[in-house]
């Protein structure tokens, strides 16, 4: 608190700035956590019982192939050896043969990507409208019938899980009045109608759960601003209800929803991989899978690697954002 | 003494008026039974069972619901609604034997870390970092490649997966209480770390981790269907919520019974928890949700 004060009286300085010291510090964080994960990821396969080759080689299990493996692993040399090697591979893109197809872990990611990618910025986009939409509509309508539809669809959204809301909706709408297709992936590049078409209920089953996180706190957070003080005050100098509500009440409320998006963002992970499995998308959740079912482990550790980074680097980004926004976070952290 | 005996009445007193609270929650309430009644089927799952979960009758598969089978039958002509009451009883197993490992790990990680800080509590917290750095399901998914799919793996996983969680609100809890004037008294009186972080800190954080409990009970649930769907957990032909979804996934035209009542329990147990949860989180924890 003391450097906050002292630093507040010269905000022009850039070193012992708050908002530097909070990054540094978040940032700082990160790697630790970043190197933990690697060491974890790397250690998960040298912890198997067994020979690690045994594991990497999957079903081909000649003498031959296994001192191939073990060659190519350096899996006789020293760990910390083979753990710098790992990471020094990784870094620059290479992680390794998939032991089932033969090809690059590296090559199988980048094509998966594309495809949770797309399910996820869809998910996020149906999150947010009918979330903020709904949580709007009930902070405003409160005590009406609105307010407590709103309530009851976001209990709904949070108690039934993915992956039966995946099935229902394909029974009642690829089934029973099939207007979707109920699996299947065509790139939006090849036929963009054809891909909305699978991709809607995917979308569905994966950003219910998100909306009704985010209608939850829009509500609670616009209930507090209704009542703060700038509100009255855009009332009383005359703004319409629709002013009033958009410009302050509102603006004021998506700093609590922006992050909570960011903190959900575990959920959508885990998320896309069971819907992958229900639509039969080829995307990183069916990858990941896969590679358990078929012990390809090589696979395995390339995904998780992937996966945790980016999920550590999505959060510090939304740390480091949401300090931007609010000066009260990075005054806290600081410390 | 009698400041003792007084504090002790004021106590209970708070107490019944935080069930009263709770008990004229009506949604809270209905959770309550509903969680009830999934907990008293899971215990007496034999005597519930109409028919037995395993035993197959290839005379009468896929039957619609009807009197003498009330919620069908699935593939193999097995009882769907003995199948559901077993099923049950994995998840309610899995449910609690998830929050408990969860809380026997992450109680004493997060005093700790709360209590001493500095070292402790940068290594503890860094610790808690790593494991929220993967997402739940890429962990169990992880754990069960490397242990094998299986009930007590699926337990594990999840029950490691909650431990961050634990950890940071016990954590949260003793760096409030651990100014409180109640505990520089025990510490003034010479009470040692040990008496004072179990006799007058953990106590204190009970109604939070009381909360993280109803929060983490229909987690698990939803984590034991999930990990059993994805052929994680439960293996066939035992009886599972997620087993008995994922095979219904063949049969969705024909017979999509399969697939919505065991469904309708899962979605019912967590629902009924979460309600409990929320009356829960209202009645005892005063500042709002802790997570």
């Amino acid at each position: 608190m003391t450097t906050a004060q002292i630093s507040l009286k010269r905000p022009g300085l850039l070193t012992g700035h708050p908002m530097a010291k909070y990054v540094l510090t978040r940032v700082r964080q990160s790697v630790i956590t970043l190197f933990l994960v690697s060491v974890v990821v790397f250690a998960g396969i040298r912890a198997l019982p067994g020979d690690p080759a045994l594991a990497l080689a999957g079903e081909e299990r000649s003498p031959k192939a296994l001192a191939a493996i073990r060659a190519e692993y350096g899996l006789d040399d020293n760990i910390v050896i083979q753990y710098a090697r790992f990471i020094g591979h990784a870094l620059q893109g290479d992680l390794g043969t998939s032991s089932r197809t033969g090809l690059p872990v590296a090559d199988a990611i980048g094509q998966a990507l594309p495809v949770t990618l797309e399910l996820a910025a869809l998910s996020l986009l149906l999150a947010i409208v009918l979330g903020i939409g709904a949580g709007v509509v009930a902070a405003v309508r409160r005590g009406r019938p609105a307010e407590w539809i709103a309530n009851a669809l976001a209990l709904l959204g949070l108690s039934i899980p993915t992956f039966w809301l995946g099935i229902v909706l394909v029974l009642a709408f690829a089934i029973a009045v099939p207007v979707f297709a109920a699996s299947g992936f065509v790139p939006f590049g090849t036929d963009p109608l054809d891909n909305l078409r699978r991709m809607i209920l995917p979308a569905i089953v994966l950003g219910s759960g998100l909306a009704a996180v985010v209608m939850r706190q829009t509500r609670a957070a616009m209930l507090d601003s209704l009542s703060a003080d700038y509100v009255r005050t855009a009332r009383a100098k005359g703004l319409s209800r629709r002013e009033v509500i958009g410009g302050h009440a509102l603006r004021n409320s998506l700093v609590t929803v922006v992050t909570v998006l960011g903190l959900q963002l575990g959920h959508l992970i885990s998320g896309a991989v069971v819907t992958e499995q229900i639509f039969v998308l080829p995307g990183f959740g069916k990858l990941t899978i896969d590679a358990v079912f078929t012990r390809d482990y090589a696979t395995l550790q390339g995904v998780v690697l992937c996966t945790s980074f980016a999920y550590i680097f999505i959060n510090l980004l939304v740390d480091v954002a949401y300090s931007v926004i609010d000066p009260r976070i990075r005054l806290g952290g600081a410390r | 003494m009698t400041t003792l005996a007084l504090t002790g009445i004021r106590a209970r007193a708070a107490r019944s008026g935080k069930l009263r609270a709770l008990r004229k929650n009506k949604l809270a309430m209905t959770g309550g039974v509903i969680a009830v009644v999934f907990v008293l089927a899971a215990l007496f799952a034999p005597l519930v069972a109409p028919y037995d979960p395993a035993q197959p009758n290839f005379d009468n598969v896929l039957a619609a619901p009807g009197w003498s089978h009330w919620l069908g039958t699935d593939d193999l002509g097995r009882d769907q609604l003995s199948r559901v009451v077993y099923g049950a009883r994995a998840s309610m197993q899995v449910g609690v034997l998830a929050v408990v490992l969860a809380f026997v790990v992450g109680v004493p990680l997060g005093l700790l870390a709360g209590y001493y800080g500095k070292f402790t509590d940068s290594v503890v917290s860094r610790v808690t970092d790593t494991m929220l750095a993967f997402p739940f399901l890429v962990l169990a998914v992880g754990l069960a490649a490397v242990l094998g799919p299986s009930l007590t793996n699926a337990t594990i996983a999840i029950g490691i997966s909650q431990i961050p969680a634990v950890i940071r609100i016990t954590r949260a809890e003793t760096l409030r209480l651990k100014h409180v004037d109640y505990v520089a008294a025990a510490v003034a009186n010479g009470g040692g770390d040990g008496t004072v972080l179990f006799r007058h800190i953990l106590p204190n954080a009970t109604s939070a981790l009381t909360v993280q409990a109803t929060v983490g009970i229909p987690a698990a649930i939803i984590g034991e269907a999930l990990l059993s769907f994805l052929g994680l957990g439960v293996q066939p032909p035992e009886p599972s919520l997620g087993v008995m979804l994922s095979s219904a996934q063949s049969f969705l035209a024909p017979a999509p019974w399969m697939a919505v009542f065991p469904g309708l329990a899962v979605v019912a147990a967590t629902l009924a928890f979460n309600l409990l949860g929320d009356g829960l989180r209202d009645v005892l924890d005063p500042r709002g949700a802790t997570r």
